[in-house]
């Protein structure tokens, strides 16, 4: 036991055993048994082998497909918005115009909405969207003269809605990474373009995008994810998974209405299966990009 | 040019000075935006949770229907809000302190040995931070169940003890601290796990602190996989709690609107005590991603 505790040879494996077990039992395993289930109908106390038949059906399953444009709509919007207006907002934070006390407390008071969580971000925003035309989203499109909208029931105004939330809750994250970015960008090349005569639009796009690309496509590819994964902002808005004509529905909420709710473990592990190889495949293409785009810039 | 010229000539900040203001402006109404739903949150804890179903939430009280009820509700008739609440500290607090210990233990192996399928462990733990859980939460689900985990806080904690994005934080601090320290550790005769335990923890201190906020914070917050867990209303933490009050019925909105502001208070707090912790721990993916 003593020898164990001082060998060298030894002491890496025990350091990172935890890893390994936890990555076996509860993330490998799983995922391999889930693999086995996408070929199987699962019924209680009987199982059956069905090849690709549970991929056949979600193939054809329009459902599926509504889901699948709900979460893609979602996340491409996301982008639009999440990634110029806080790096927009971080530009202005880190310029040398502006009281110092004001950024400061605009920082904080932009960090907040991340704190809360998904739920009480929901039960407020529910209640702000709500159909009377006294709820504050009424209110204000009211005095455009637009007339109280039943938001959560249609279509577009469920996705603005949601995007209202991502807004509010991720603006002020996704302006501290850019920030972040932005002060750690060397003085010296803003000196050297002053000196070269450079306009702020012409130090803004030939000094500070070109170094700030590290941090806009970690930005990026978190709100891939983090669009793609969405589920509990849906959930929270509508009460529940269910959404006027699904307008709300999205692939993780297909799965979780398969697998869970309706315990059909077997189709459910081939929507999971197919899910994950669709967050890989971008994974996978966003570092390829990324590698490339390196190679070309040096 | 006299290079000790100040920045700003006097000129300059005249001509400055209606950027200044209004950037104060923008900056404010910006800041107003992210703050408004908060204060419709804090003005409906006034109202009735009936009217609130009806009317929905806006940013105006009228006097004559505020009352206190719903905090003295809350603090003598909650039912069983206080026991969710407690639930969730308890359990906060659990996670946070066995994350923080297991994942800087497998992180210290990560950074400071050398060792045969190093490089293939470390892959599948980028790999394990890359996947969003929701895209594995069906078959943790089926596992947790079939080892007789399900409604039990050990199937909430066990699963992200060694956290991939924990370690991985951990293993970017770790490989900054000079490997040197193990050797004088080892001609004191400290073993191994002595050594990390007490020569390099000490050193974690900043990391520990973003990591702890960042952990604490996502798991006070943590709502799905909890969801999936729990069963008896008895162990319900608080986000669970909350959300059964928001039935379509809205028989609560009372406890509702009052629990939900209530349940950002401890967050709130430690927020305005460790705000760069707040900023480091959230944004610690990017510095080296």
């Amino acid at each position: 036991m003593r020898r164990l505790l001082y060998s060298q040879k030894a002491a890496p494996y025990f350091f990172v055993l935890p890893f390994i077990l936890t990555f076996g039992i509860f993330w490998a395993f799983p995922l391999g048994r889930s693999v086995v289930m996408s070929g199987q109908n699962i019924l209680p106390g009987q199982v059956e082998n069905v090849g690709f038949h549970n991929y056949e059906r979600l193939f054809g399953d329009r459902l599926f497909w509504l889901a699948m444009g709900n979460s893609l709509r979602y996340t491409v919007l996301t982008l639009v918005l999440l990634i110029p207006i806080p790096l927009l907002l971080a530009v202005l934070v880190n310029s040398r115009i502006g009281s110092p006390k004001i950024k400061a407390f605009f920082k904080s008071a932009m960090f907040v909405p991340a704190l809360t969580s998904v739920v009480v971000a929901g039960i407020v925003f529910r209640l702000m969207f709500s159909e009377s035309s006294t709820a504050l989203m009424n209110q204000i499109i009211g005095a455009f003269g637009i007339g109280p909208t039943k938001w959560l029931k249609n279509d577009l105004t469920g996705l603005a809605a949601l995007l209202v939330v991502a807004m509010w809750r991720w603006t002020g994250v996704n302006m501290m990474y850019f920030l972040a970015g932005l002060q750690s960008i060397p003085t010296e090349y803003y000196e050297a373009a002053d000196i070269d005569g450079a306009s702020h639009w012409q130090k803004f796009r030939y000094v500070t995008l070109p170094q700030l690309r590290p941090t806009i496509v970690y930005v990026l590819t978190i709100s891939v994810y983090g669009g793609m994964a969405m589920f509990l902002e849906s959930f929270m808005l509508y009460g529940g998974n269910n959404s006027p004509e699904n307008i709300g529905l999205t692939i993780v909420g297909y799965l979780y209405r398969q697998g869970i709710e309706k315990n059909d473990l077997g189709y459910a592990s081939a929507v999971g299966v197919v899910l994950l190889v669709v967050i890989l495949a971008i994974n996978l293409t966003q570092l390829t990009l990324n590698g490339m785009f390196r190679k070309e810039s040096r | 040019m006299s290079r000790r010229a100040p920045v700003l000539s006097p000129r300059d900040l005249r001509s400055r000075r209606p950027a200044t203001i209004g950037m104060a402006v923008a900056f404010l109404v910006v800041a107003a935006l992210a703050l408004i739903p908060f204060w419709a949150m804090l003005i409906g804890t006034f109202q009735d949770g009936d009217m609130l179903i009806r009317y929905g939430l806006n940013l105006g009280l009228d006097p004559a229907n505020a009352h206190v009820r719903n905090y003295i509700m809350l603090f003598t008739d909650s039912g069983p809000y206080f026991g969710w609440f407690a639930n969730s500290l308890i359990l906060t607090t659990v996670q946070v302190v066995g994350t923080l210990l297991v994942s800087s233990f497998v992180a210290y192996g990560f950074a400071m040995y050398d060792f045969k399928f190093k490089t293939t462990l470390f892959i599948l733990v980028v790999v394990l931070m890359t996947i969003p859980f929701e895209m594995l939460m069906l078959p943790l689900y089926v596992q947790t169940n079939a080892m007789g985990l399900s409604d039990s806080y050990a199937a909430i904690v066990l699963p992200f003890l060694a956290q991939a994005g924990t370690i991985f934080f951990f293993r970017q601090y770790l490989t900054g601290i000079p490997r040197e320290i193990l050797e004088a550790g080892r001609v004191d005769g400290v073993s191994e796990f002595g050594i990390f335990f007490r020569l390099v923890v000490p050193l974690m201190k900043p990391a520990i602190a973003a990591m702890a906020i960042l952990n604490g914070m996502a798991s006070w917050n943590n709502f799905l996989w909890p969801l999936l867990v729990l069963r008896s209303p008895q162990k319900y933490t608080l986000p669970i709690g909350l959300n059964t009050l928001l039935t379509p019925y809205g028989n609560n909105y009372s406890l509702l609107i009052v629990g939900a502001f209530f349940s950002l208070i401890p967050i709130l707090l430690l927020f305005l005590a460790f705000q760069r912790f707040f900023i480091e721990g959230m944004t610690a993916g990017s510095v080296k991603g």
